[in-house]
């Protein structure tokens, strides 16, 4: 309310020089005394009006930083908005600048910091509603601190549509965050952080946008999204269970891999064998029966004297290595008697 | 000259006076009723600049013209689902009709209190005719629940009296439309003070105290069913692998068994025909000389043999003359 400060200042100034043209008797004759004294014509005029001028002087001139704008009001009414520099305006009581930095980025947190007012408020309380507790659509609570930054685009509005901006802004972050949330599951607040923020996002800019408050967003920054600390437990014994089961997967496949290729190599085997039997049997079967049949051809062509020689052969091979021979005349009957065939258990006997 | 001048300066003082007395500066975030000994006196003055009234007699009553802000009280409230959650809301507002405002709430201070009176039951009246997902969610937008892979099945959320899953709720009305039906519940009430509401937004939802823990208990049940359900999907699988390693192993093992045998028996049968084909020529010669190699393999030192001078290899140690026929 820096008008109404100088608003007053300029009435106790005015008042104080209108009592000086005032019905007080005493006073009037020291003025008279002094414009008498003095001799200097106007000299006391001229010494208001220096200061006059000094005082509407210095209030004309201002600079505007580079970082912000000038907004001039003039009777309360919005005039202009000046650009960085060294500006001028008409003296203090009828126009008015408010200075805003427009290209500074300011911050709101939340849920980050203890320190606002407002969580000061529902630590009173027993009950607390933590900044960053929120349902979640399936119903569950999750922790979403986040960050809103801003700048002033549009100072006539910020300055001018909106009482307690910040306190707009903050409010509205909050209910933008969550409804949000408020429509995602607890799985998508933790993993899917940059959708809400954009969505958080859109959502604020939109109803800011609305109320003409003049701040555009630069960005919704989402912290470390989490579930309560009494869940956080179990939320990660789940993450664990998802290894676990990945272990008990691998090891599986470890012994199936362990023991499959190698009984493929030894069914080859078994199967590679069997060929070379079949190939040995067959080539056997063959060569015999080659075998056989050459001898056959011969044997055709002279049978008795082959079957003879044959025999005779055969014969000339075994009876030298034979045990023992007896030969027995074909006249003789009973022979078996005389062999001692049971030789060697006899003698035992 | 001097009382001349002294004259210029009463006069130019009195000016000065006269108009400050009578000039006053509305700002851009106000707007002002004028009053004559407290009674209104014409339009009220909502355009910002330098404005006028008769001084001493007419006084300027200023009011906000911009948006103003409602902060409710967060309370518990009961939702249709019996469910008690706190809710912490807040308005914007503002002064459409000056001399309303000023007749009825004079200041701000008294209009707050206004708000708090027909805004509060707006929002408990909303709250508690609705479930609690209704205040929760805006929209039916579809929610990935879990896990990618993991399928949970029908998780019932239970608050309070009634059954909800959450998952399969169809949204009726959602924060938005909520906040839009307590908005229309309260906005006529205002308007003889001169108020215009503009929003009523649902600021913070949360589960009481009792409430948040046994939720806390049931987040905690459903993820170590998660997780056991996670777990015992991995020990299925690896019964699986281990079943199909089973499965594979004994296949391959009875494929190359009867692989084998089928070429084996082949084989024989191909040699079976292939001895039948050649000792078919002649079967005794077959039988002849495979004795002969019998006997050639069977007699030895062991052997005793007895044979006849009938026979055909003795029957010249009897009688060497050639036989007659």
């Amino acid at each position: 309310m820096n008008w109404d400060w100088e608003k007053l200042q300029q009435k106790q100034k005015q008042r104080s020089a209108g009592s000086g043209g005032g019905p007080k008797p005493p006073q009037m004759d020291d003025i008279v005394d002094k414009f008498k004294g003095f001799k200097l014509p106007g000299g006391w005029l001229l010494l208001i009006l220096a200061g006059v001028v000094l005082f509407f002087g210095t209030s004309m001139v201002y600079t505007v930083d580079v970082n912000e704008v000038g907004v001039v009001q003039r009777f309360g009414k919005y005039i202009r908005t000046e650009m960085p520099g060294l500006n001028f305006k008409l003296p203090a009581g009828i126009e008015k600048v408010t200075k805003v930095k427009t290209k500074r980025v300011y911050k709101e947190e939340f849920g980050l910091s203890s320190g606002t007012s407002r969580a000061a408020r529902f630590t009173a309380n027993t009950e607390s509603i933590d900044e960053s507790l929120m349902l979640t659509g399936d119903l569950n609570v999750g922790v979403v601190p986040w960050i809103v930054q801003y700048r002033i685009k549009d100072p006539y509005q910020y300055l001018f549509k909106v009482r307690n901006v910040t306190q707009f802004l903050r409010d509205m972050s909050e209910a933008s965050m969550r409804l949000v949330v408020g429509d995602r599951s607890i799985n998508e607040v933790i993993s899917n952080r940059e959708e809400i923020a954009d969505a958080a996002k859109v959502w604020l800019q939109k109803e800011l946008n609305e109320a003409e408050t003049g701040i555009d967003i630069d960005t919704v920054e989402l912290g470390n999204t989490n579930v309560p600390v009494p869940v956080q437990d179990s939320f990660n014994k789940v993450n664990q269970a998802v290894q676990e089961k990945e272990k008990l997967i691998y090891q599986a496949m470890e012994e199936y891999n362990r023991v499959i290729p190698r009984a493929r190599g030894e069914a080859e085997q078994t199967i590679k064998s069997a060929e070379g039997y079949a190939s040995e049997r067959v080539n056997q079967a063959k060569g015999d029966a080659a075998r056989f049949v050459a001898q056959y051809e011969e044997y055709a062509k002279a049978k008795d004297v082959t079957r003879r020689r044959l025999y005779l052969e055969m014969v000339k091979l075994v009876f030298p290595d034979l045990g023992e021979l007896y030969i027995i005349d074909s006249d003789q009957k009973n022979v078996l008697p005389l062999l001692n065939l049971g030789e060697k258990w006899g003698v035992q006997k | 000259m001097k009382t001349q001048y002294i004259i210029l300066v009463v006069i130019v003082a009195l000016g000065v006076m006269g108009f400050t007395a009578s000039a006053f500066v509305v700002d851009e975030t106000e707007q002002v009723v004028v009053t004559q000994f407290n009674k209104v006196v014409g339009d009220p003055i909502t355009e910002p600049g330098l404005k006028f009234r008769i001084p001493f007699i007419q006084r300027p009553n200023y009011f906000l013209r911009n948006i103003q802000e409602w902060d409710g009280e967060p309370g518990q409230i009961p939702t249709l689902d019996k469910t008690y959650i706190w809710v912490d809301s807040f308005a914007r507002w503002r002064i459409v009709d000056p001399i309303a405002f000023f007749e009825t709430v004079t200041d701000r201070m008294l209009a707050l209190t206004r708000l708090d009176d027909i805004i509060n039951p707006a929002i408990r009246n909303a709250v508690t005719s609705n479930h609690l997902i209704e205040t929760v969610r805006n929209s039916n937008r579809e929610m990935t629940t879990l896990e990618e892979d993991i399928d949970v099945g029908d998780v019932e959320v239970n608050m309070g009296d009634e059954i909800i899953d959450p998952s399969a709720y169809v949204i009726q009305t959602g924060r938005e439309k909520l906040s839009r039906e307590i908005l229309r519940a309260a906005q006529p009430k205002l308007e003889k003070f001169g108020i215009e509401l503009i929003d009523v937004k649902i600021k913070r939802v949360n589960y009481v105290q009792k409430v948040r823990d046994s939720v806390y208990a049931r987040m905690v049940a459903e993820r170590n069913q998660v997780a056991e359900k996670i777990r015992s999907q991995g020990r299925g699988e690896a019964f699986r692998i281990e079943g199909d390693k089973e499965k594979d192993l004994k296949l391959i093992q009875s494929e190359a068994y009867r692989t084998a045998q089928e070429i084996k028996g082949k084989a024989d049968a191909e040699a079976t025909k292939i001895f039948a084909d050649a000792f078919n020529k002649d079967p005794e010669y077959y039988s002849f000389t495979k004795s002969l190699e019998v006997y050639q393999m069977s007699l030895d030192k062991k052997s005793k043999v007895v044979l006849s001078t009938d026979s055909e290899l003795f029957r010249y140690l009897k009688n060497s003359t050639e036989p007659n026929g």
